[in-house]
């Protein structure tokens, strides 16, 4: 049997939690191969029928009428106005968990007190809660048969059926985005850089801005394009909170079902493809970002 | 005494790291903290450094009590375990961030860059970053930025444990050379007999968190004053090794 030369130390794909590590070549046998090309051939269906072709359908849908009804249907000024609140929602919550991210994976992967592993569990909530049920918490915390209602009311703050809602609903749902990325990361560091830096005199933003972040940007930059691709898409908590007012309280979401609904299936489609096209740039970034990390 | 640790208790979740330690280090002294793996070496010089506080005690340096004072207002160096070097930081900005941390002046900063660099022969290895450079060069890296700041007191946690057996005879007496040389108080810590026997003058045994004996090596040598220490030390290795000092 011929051997085989090829390295697969070098096929590590993605980093950290995500990674797919190295896999060891088999022995070169005829069952292995069958094995390896049916994997291969149920996988590339899978993604076939399950990814490919609907978002085919989206694009030919689409463009189904022509580029006129097309550009009419993403030019609306509701559609406009969506995209607006869908890229504030996810800025707001790209910064406020990126903050919180690093805050707390600092706190837990330097710090060793009572109840570590309780927070880490806590934080985690959001990936394993319905999104509607986050939706109807702060509705049920904020409405005005709320618990703050009465208060919030007093003061003449709209959380809930508003933007401010929307945004909070955004910032829950991706919440453990940033943290997960950089928690394994600042883990597997451990604490030693930290502390020789102490000892010299260091304070903590000079230790942070010198020892702790070159470590963690790349993780970093992933998380984060990892929370603004899921607050994009939030669909379940704004659409509780939200109360569907086109052109104030709508993301792009919101503001496809509402067109389907309404039977304007080509301008439904026309602004899913504004979500796909923000989806692939998303992807193409998030690659760049791995690719620059090795 | 340089160096005094007076009736210190340390628990970490109900495990007794430190029972009552009571020892001093003479100033211009190396010691060695010679003992078993867990007991409790490792934190007796974590507490002198300041990264650990004792439950009650008193640690002084130079006659002065230091319990509230943070570590790096102690005067200490730190050699960490596996060296802890900044990883995204060359050589040269290892050994100098503690100056820079100081508000030291460039050219003040450069001249102690270049100076230690010449003293632990790595004068053409400045611009390299750790992960470049070999076990032995990494331990001379981190004990020369632990003397960057003039520390007066020089602490090493296992410096040689993350080293290559084959080498770490060669660097125990380049290491001995550099603190006489340097005549700074020196304490490390060991697991391993042969290391405290060759290069400390003074070894302090401890086992389950006590002070079981201090001496010269010659005197835990010749002399044990308990049972552990009888059934910890090899005797006939230690003689020989004392004889070879």
């Amino acid at each position: 049997m011929k051997e085989k030369k090829r390295n697969y130390d070098q096929d590590v794909v993605g980093d950290g939690i995500n990674s797919i590590q190295k896999v060891l070549e088999p022995a070169d046998r005829d069952s292995n191969n069958i094995v390896k090309y049916a994997l291969i051939s149920i996988c590339v269906l899978f993604l076939f029928v399950m990814l490919v072709v609907p978002l085919a359908v989206v694009i030919v849908n689409a463009l189904k009428d022509g580029w006129t009804v097309y550009r009419r249907a993403v030019l609306d000024e509701y559609t406009i106005k969506a995209l607006q609140l869908t890229l504030l929602a996810t800025a707001a919550a790209v910064v406020v968990n990126t903050i919180f991210g690093i805050f707390a994976s600092f706190l837990l992967s330097k710090f060793y007190f009572k109840g570590r592993q309780l927070l880490a569990t806590l934080i985690d909530i959001p990936f394993s809660i319905s999104p509607v049920i986050a939706g109807l918490v702060f509705i049920l915390t904020f409405g005005n048969i709320g618990w703050m209602g009465n208060f919030l009311r007093n003061y003449g703050i709209k959380i809930v059926f508003a933007v401010p809602g929307i945004i909070l609903a955004t910032i829950f749902v991706t919440f453990p985005f940033v943290f997960r990325e950089l928690f394994p990361v600042m883990n597997a560091q451990g604490k030693d850089e930290e502390e020789a830096a102490a000892l010299m005199g260091a304070g903590g933003f000079t230790i942070f801005r010198r020892i702790t972040f070159p470590h963690i940007k790349w993780a970093l930059l992933y998380g984060i394009i990892l929370c603004a691709a899921r607050a994009m898409g939030e669909f379940g908590a704004v659409s509780v909170i939200s109360g569907h007012l086109r052109g104030k309280t709508n993301t792009l979401p919101l503001h496809v079902e509402i067109l389907y609904n309404e039977f304007n299936t080509t301008e439904a489609f026309a602004v899913s493809s504004i979500l796909v096209i923000l989806a692939v740039l998303i992807l193409i970034a998030k690659n760049f970002v791995e690719w620059k990390k090795k | 005494m340089y160096v005094e640790m007076k009736q210190i208790n340390k628990t970490f979740d109900g495990f007794r790291a430190s029972n009552n330690v009571s020892f001093g280090v003479e100033k211009g002294c190396l010691a060695a903290l010679l003992g078993p793996s867990g007991s409790g070496k490792t934190t007796i010089l974590r507490m002198i450094a300041g990264l650990d506080k004792p439950d009650s005690g008193d640690v002084i340096i130079n006659k002065q009590k230091v319990n509230g004072i943070p570590g790096n207002k102690r005067g200490v160096g730190f050699v960490f375990q596996n060296y802890a070097l900044f990883r995204y930081m060359t050589v040269a900005d290892n050994i100098a961030f503690g100056l820079e941390v100081q508000k030291k002046s460039k050219a003040e900063i450069r001249n102690r860059v270049d100076e230690l660099l010449r003293l632990i022969s790595m004068e053409e290895l400045g611009s390299r970053y750790p992960h470049q450079l070999s076990g032995g060069q990494r331990q001379r890296v981190a004990f020369a930025r632990a003397l960057a700041p003039n520390p007066q007191l020089l602490l090493l946690d296992e410096p040689f444990a993350a080293i290559d057996a084959k080498v770490r005879r060669e660097l125990r007496v380049w290491l001995k050379g550099m603190i006489e040389m340097v005549g700074i108080t020196s304490i490390f810590v060991t697991h391993d007999q042969e290391e405290a026997m060759e290069v400390a003058d003074t070894v302090i045994i401890t086992n389950q968190g006590n002070v079981e004996q201090i001496g010269t090596p010659e005197e835990i040598c010749m002399h044990p004053q308990t049972e552990f220490v009888a059934d910890f030390i090899d005797i006939t290795r230690c003689e020989a090794i004392i004889a070879a000092r």
